[in-house]
């Protein structure tokens, strides 16, 4: 269809000018609103579009308020007004009018009305109130198309006041005949519930009819309202559970019309709100976890088709899979479709796998390991959306380890980034993650820092120092704030406090010496409050050096008066040792005269402290100014200072007010990073650990936690288990490559563990051989795509090898190894004996009641509200199709036996087209069937077999042969029966076929054939190259005890179809294998047209004569598939259209789908 | 998310909340936050909004974004983070289609549902063009509103979607008739 969008879009420049073109008669080129808009199209600049529109605007107004404007006019101005809105030009005296004219106006004036009000007034105009008349009038009309109007607009917008004048009219649309009626009546009550939820308290039953409405329109209407219900209360609903898992099934199953199909997936949106619900329902709850598993795991099964809207379901699958209870099985399918995304070319999906993978990681930090190299490509991806989702995902699995190098990519995004509220939300990440990790304590208490001691503290503050100067002024202002307690506050050690400090000084003062002028205001605010508090740490600073610099920043034109009053107290601080006297004179002149009030009370401060003779001390944690001033009304504002007191002042005089506060509802009090990690939380899934069947959640849990730092050493700890667990599940095994093993069970191992010296020794070796190290990566890397240089790959893995450090494999050497075989996507899988069964069973629901509507099936008593037992399939059809379809479908010749039996007039399968070819000559007395037939050798005789058919025969011969189908096998028996008197003593039989392979299961020798006795030979035959009809040619030699040698040729023909075995398969493997094969052939077919369900009976026609298996009818499609023995399979894929079959054949052997086509197309007329 | 008022509304915790949220947008569930169609040139050809906002937010947002997509170049991700917001868009010939839904959104299905409306489109007009919206635009409208009511989607059946749009053109074109006639009776 987009081709033909794309193909006439294309064509619109020329059409702008012209009005003879095809298709322009649609377009109402002769009304005012088309000469408008050609009119507009003709100008050149915005000046002149303005001043048409303008002119334009004008003579609406005037028209409009004409009272000689007839409600027809009406409409007609109605939409060009709109159009001008569109422009961006205010026409709001048009709004009245619009009301007026849903008012006023016939259904179709109205219709327009009612639209210009929808696009003109927002939800909280009041003129809208002037709306509920009409809306009122209109609901209670007998025209449909009046109702329908009304209800749309009711459920875009409504005022709030108002809905109970509706409300009753509405509910009772719920019971009306028209389905479109009911569903916007169902929509109408969902905006109601969220604009005003008290509102419609007491219908919450009727919601429940909507649920089980025999339209799945109005049940997928209903289900917005519950997911918003469940969403808000997930306890109440849990009884609905099953309901929405049988409903999913169905639509699953293919059992809505077809007309909700999007690409031949079954109502996708529809599918997607369930999962959403029942995610919802899932969440920390085992029991109702379990109700929906085997859903799951069917729609995974069935989203097969590669298209994006089958990717949009398994991402809600995999959402889900990952939020509810979880199951191991379940758990393993969901990362392989992560897989699928993550490693797909397409640039959507790849963004969703990412997105994906966030979603999961905390769970499951192995699958970013897996996936590492992606991730690797991924950040380095030209566009910036995929850059930043890949930092998202990195900033969930950051720890004391890797942080280091996340933040780095984090920063280097962030000086390329434009974006303002991207660079808002990563600076406050990267400050989290630096005051998370600040100085990573589990190094030094493991005594093996990755870092050199003051490295930590240069990273730390130098990450700071960037996030200061490129969040800028836009950041969060906390930021600064936190930056400052922690340097106020300090660590453990005093020593340590001390170093960091000193080291920011020394770093601002370089900063300062440097260009001032380019840092941002808060910047300037956090280095003029840290000089003001630990200059006097160094020893050789001069004081006057820190006056000067701090001064140089006052007579910057770009400060704000902000920053001054920062930086007029860092001089405060300094100079009360009286030191610097004179700048600090000039300062305090200069700003004791200014028009800002605060400036000039600093001023007044710093004069008045430099002329006092007191001696503060250098002490770090005593600000020098006494807390007396700040409470007694002098405003600092400041928020470092006010934290700073309040670690003196527990500000006991607030607490009535806090607790009155707190008894007015408000919520307690939390300290930042809590509310942080709340934050985080939020965006994050589930981090609740949950029970054994995880063992990851463990260590994942143990990552995540960002509190304590300490329990890092122990997540290490635990981590080792959890792998040992997870090795045992067989999902991982992790593969040494080139990576120091630095992590072990006990901590660091590099002190602790001298035996892995040889590991450190070998590491240089494998990352200098570039090429072993590139065949090593080619051999289990999931980069798709290999870099045929070894460096970049070398820098990547290294890069890998730094990000993805201490993800739940502490105790494991390798990082970069992923840890499972390359997600083979068309695999085959052994097959389940459940996956059949359930395969089976569908097609013979399918056979049955193809249609069956939503209600039939499950909801009668959903309305009782209490359901007992889950209805799943009707009674009525259950158990005698049930096990045709699995007799049918397992195929066994046994099944088939009384068939052949009566054949010879039937056109059935076998031996029909076995020909009498060599010799033609007749034959008087041919041995009879029944007789020769008991001559078949035993194991063969419970088994069908062909017309035993005369071959030829010569004065002492008779030749007859006939097939014989079994399951995996199809042997040929050639009966030679002696007419003579005499013995045979030796009879030879040599076969050949270009077709076919003969193997002769009695070494070509017969032995010998008494006089009026039958000698049998049997070979086994697979088909070498496929053709309608396969022959083979056959000599039998034999002498008489007395006589010459003789012989006796013939030939044996007989169709491919007897080749044709079911083959036995789930859908998903066959959209996995369907890909595969490279020979194919379509053709459209003739239908069983007498049937009600044409599809169903011709499939069954198919299978009973050809023994193909029929995996699968969805809608109007059935997918079938056999396998020529012995194994070459071949798909077949048939689709309802215009009447006939369309049949698409597919299979790695060439001719094979063209000869099924022949046998499909007998089979089909035939009938 | 939900605002929550902390006591001590200290330093821009609840000022982060604020600026996440598009200004006066209430905190809803409804998915889909609005709908741009413009033209390769970014003139607006069609706007939805199912937020509440005002003049002035839906200019700038419309402004902000149609250069912000013009600028991108064709391979990219069809799917941009903007504010809080998730930009789902696709170009159809010289039309873009623009939908804002939340960050927790499923983007897919959002382009997905872009595309059946292209579809529903191009099934009405037989075979739609950008003048065919442009000239039609009011047409356009009524088919989003049967198609997504609220920001969410209605019905996803095309038939029944071009079922309710035909029968209401049908009663336009019935009421048309007998109306022209009265009108000429009227002026004479």
């Amino acid at each position: 269809m987009s081709d033909v969008v794309e193909k006439t879009l294309t064509a619109l420049p020329g059409l702008l000018s012209l009005d003879s073109q095809p298709g322009s008669n649609k377009l109402s080129s002769s009304s005012k609103l088309g000469s408008l808009i050609r009119g507009i199209t003709e100008l050149t600049s915005k000046h002149e579009e303005e001043k048409l529109i303008q002119r334009e605007l004008t003579s609406i107004k005037e028209q409009v308020s004409s009272p000689n404007t007839s409600m027809r006019q009406m409409k007609e101005l109605m939409v060009r007004a709109i159009y001008c809105e569109m422009l961006g030009y205010e026409a709001s005296f048009s709004y009245i009018h619009a009301i007026k004219l849903a008012q006023q106006g016939t259904a179709l004036e109205k219709r327009v009305g009612y639209l210009a009000v929808s696009l003109f007034l927002n939800e909280s105009h009041e003129l809208l109130l002037l709306l509920v008349n009409t809306v009122l009038k209109d609901l209670q009309s007998t025209n449909l198309i009046e109702v329908c109007m009304a209800l749309t607009v009711v459920s875009q917008m409504f005022p709030k006041d108002m809905i109970p004048a509706i409300l009753p009219l509405v509910e009772e649309k719920l019971n009306h005949p028209k389905e479109i009626i009911r569903r916007k009546a169902v929509l109408a009550l969902y905006k109601f519930y969220l604009i005003a939820p008290n509102q419609v308290q007491h219908i919450h039953n009727k919601f429940r009819k909507a649920l089980c409405d025999k339209d799945p329109g109005v049940m997928t209407a209903s289900l917005h309202i519950y997911l918003q219900l469940i969403e808000e209360n997930p306890e109440g609903y849990k009884d609905l559970t099953t309901s929405f898992v049988t409903i999913l099934k169905q639509v699953v199953g293919g059992k809505l019309p077809m007309d909700f199909s999007y690409h031949s997936v079954p109502a996708p949106w529809l599918q997607i709100q369930l999962l959403r619900i029942l995610c919802l329902l899932g969440k920390n709850d085992q029991s109702t976890s379990e109700i929906m598993y085997e859903v799951l795991d069917e729609s995974l099964r069935r989203a097969e088709i590669n298209h994006n809207i089958t990717y949009a379901i398994l991402f809600e699958c995999v959402k889900c899979i990952y939020t509810i209870h979880p199951k191991s099985e379940l758990l393993e399918k969901a990362a392989k479709c992560i897989g699928n995304f993550v490693l797909s070319p397409k640039i959507n999906l790849k963004y969703l796998g990412l997105k994906a993978l966030t979603y999961v990681v905390q769970q499951d930090p192995k699958l970013a390991l897996q996936h590492q190299m992606t991730i690797i490509e991924c950040l380095d991806h030209p566009d910036l959306i995929i850059k930043r989702e890949t930092l998202e995902l990195l900033f969930r699995i950051t720890n004391a380890q890797n942080v280091t190098v996340i933040v780095d990519k984090m920063l280097e995004f962030l000086r390329i980034n434009k974006d303002d509220y991207t660079t808002i939300d990563l600076v406050g990440k990267v400050a989290e993650l630096a005051e998370k990790y600040p100085l990573i304590h589990v190094f030094l208490s493991f005594g093996g820092p990755l870092l050199p001691e003051n490295g930590k503290k240069i990273w730390f503050i130098e990450t700071m120092s960037t996030v200061f100067s490129v969040g800028g002024d836009t950041m969060q202002p906390d930021i600064p704030n936190s930056f400052l307690k922690l340097l106020s506050e300090g660590f453990d050690s005093v020593e340590e406090d001390r170093k960091l400090r000193l080291f920011a000084v020394d770093s601002y003062v370089s900063l300062l010496q440097g260009e001032p002028g380019k840092l941002p205001q808060r910047f300037l605010q956090v280095i003029s409050w840290v000089l003001g508090e630990y200059s006097c740490l160094r020893a050789d600073l001069e004081v006057d050096t820190v006056l000067r610099l701090l001064a140089k920043l006052l007579d910057m034109k770009t400060t704000s008066s902000e920053t001054k009053s920062w930086v007029l107290m860092a001089m405060t601080k300094l100079c009360e040792g009286g030191a610097g006297v004179s700048v600090a004179r000039g300062v305090s002149e200069t700003y004791s005269s200014s028009l800002d009030t605060v400036l000039r009370q600093r001023a007044q401060e710093l004069q008045h402290l430099r002329t006092r003779s007191y001696e503060p001390g250098c002490y770090p944690d005593t600000p020098a100014w006494s807390p007396w001033r700040m409470i007694s009304g002098s405003p600092l504002k400041e928020k470092s200072n006010i934290m700073l007191v309040s670690r003196w002042i527990s500000l006991s005089f607030l607490d009535g007010f806090v607790s009155e506060a707190l008894a007015a509802g408000a919520a307690p009090y939390k300290p930042p990073h809590q509310r942080q990690e709340e934050l985080a939380q939020a965006k994050a899934l589930s981090l609740e650990p949950y029970g054994l069947s995880l063992p990851i959640s463990m260590s994942s849990c143990s990552i995540t936690d960002r509190q304590s730092p300490t329990l890092l050493s122990i997540s290490s700890g635990l981590s080792g288990n959890s792998n040992d667990l997870s090795h045992k599940g067989g999902s991982s095994s992790l593969k040494l490559d080139g990576v120091k093993r630095v992590w072990g069970r006990e901590g660091y191992l590099a002190q602790r563990e001298p035996a892995e010296e040889s590991a450190h020794v070998e590491v240089p070796s494998t990352l200098r051989s570039p090429s072993q190290q590139g065949g090593a990566d080619g051999s289990h890397s999931q980069t798709p795509t290999h870099t045929p240089t070894p460096e970049p790959e070398l820098e990547k893995q290294q890069l890998a090898s730094s990000l993805f450090v201490g993800l739940g494999s502490h105790s494991s050497v390798c990082l970069m190894g992923k840890s499972e075989p390359t997600p083979q996507r068309f695999r085959r899988k052994a097959r389940s004996p459940a996956s059949s069964s359930g395969a089976s069973k569908n097609i013979s629901n399918s056979l049955v009641s193809p249609t069956i509507t939503v209600d039939t099936l499950m909801c009668n008593n959903l309305l009782d509200s209490r359901i007992t037992s889950e209805p799943d399939v009707s009674p009525l059809d259950q158990t005698p199709p049930l096990s045709k379809g699995l007799a049918a479908a397992s195929g066994s010749c046994d099944e088939e036996l009384p068939d052949s039996d009566v054949k010879g007039s039937s056109p059935s399968l076998i031996g029909d087209d076995a020909l009498v070819a060599a010799d033609p000559a007749p034959h008087e007395e041919p041995p009879k069937d029944l007789l020769l037939s008991s001559y078949l050798p035993a194991e063969l005789s419970g088994l069908s077999h062909s017309e035993i058919i005369p071959l030829s025969s010569d004065q002492s011969l008779d030749l007859s042969a006939c097939h014989v189908q079994k399951e995996g096998d199809l042997v040929l028996v050639v009966f030679i029966y002696n007419s003579s008197d005499s013995d045979i003593q030796q009879i030879l039989l040599e076969l050949d076929s270009e077709e076919l392979e003969v193997s002769c299961e009695c070494d070509g020798a017969v032995g010998g054939a008494r006089g009026h006795s039958v000698a049998v030979c049997q070979y086994s035959l697979s088909v070498k190259r496929p053709s309608v009809h396969v022959e083979l040619v056959g000599t039998v030699s034999y002498q008489f005890p007395v006589g010459t040698p003789q012989s006796v040729q013939f030939s044996y023909k007989l169709p491919l179809s007897s080749f044709i075995r079911p083959l036995t398969l789930s859908t998903e493997e066959y959209g996995a294998m369907w890909l595969d094969f490279s020979h194919d052939t379509k053709q459209n077919l003739t239908l069983i047209s007498d049937d009600p369900e044409p599809l169903a009976a011709s499939l069954s026609v198919l299978k009973k004569k050809l023994q193909l298996h029929v995996v699968e009818i969805i809608g109007m499609e059935g997918i079938v598939a056999c396998r020529l023995l012995q194994d070459q399979p071949c798909l077949m894929h048939c689709r309802l259209h215009a009447g006939t079959l369309a049949v698409w054949l597919r299979s790695p052997v060439p001719d094979l789908p063209d000869c099924l086509m022949y046998f499909c197309q007998r089979a089909l007329q035939e009938h | 998310m939900q605002r929550q008022t902390y006591l001590f509304p200290l330093f821009g915790y609840v000022f982060r909340l604020n600026i996440l949220k598009l200004p006066g947008v209430q905190v809803t569930n409804s998915k889909m936050q609005f709908m741009l169609l413009f033209s390769r040139q970014g003139k607006l050809r069609l706007q939805k909004w199912y937020v509440p906002l005002s003049d002035k937010e839906r200019k700038k947002i419309s402004r902000d974004l149609v250069q912000t997509i013009l600028a991108r170049k064709p391979k990219m991700c069809s799917f941009l983070e903007w504010r809080d917001l998730k930009i789902v868009y696709k170009r159809y010939a010289s039309l873009y289609f623009c939908c804002a839904v939340e960050d927790q959104d499923n983007e897919l299905i959002t382009l997905e549902i872009i595309h059946r409306y292209v579809e529903l489109l191009d099934k009405y007009f037989c075979s739609v063009c950008e003048l065919d919206i442009i000239f039609n635009f009011e047409k356009a409208y009524f088919i989003l509103d049967e198609f997504l009511l609220g920001g969410e989607a209605q019905e996803t059946s095309k038939k029944n979607v071009l079922k309710a749009i035909e029968q209401a053109d049908l009663l336009q074109e019935e009421a048309e008739a007998p109306r022209s006639v009265l009108e000429e009776i009227g002026l004479t």
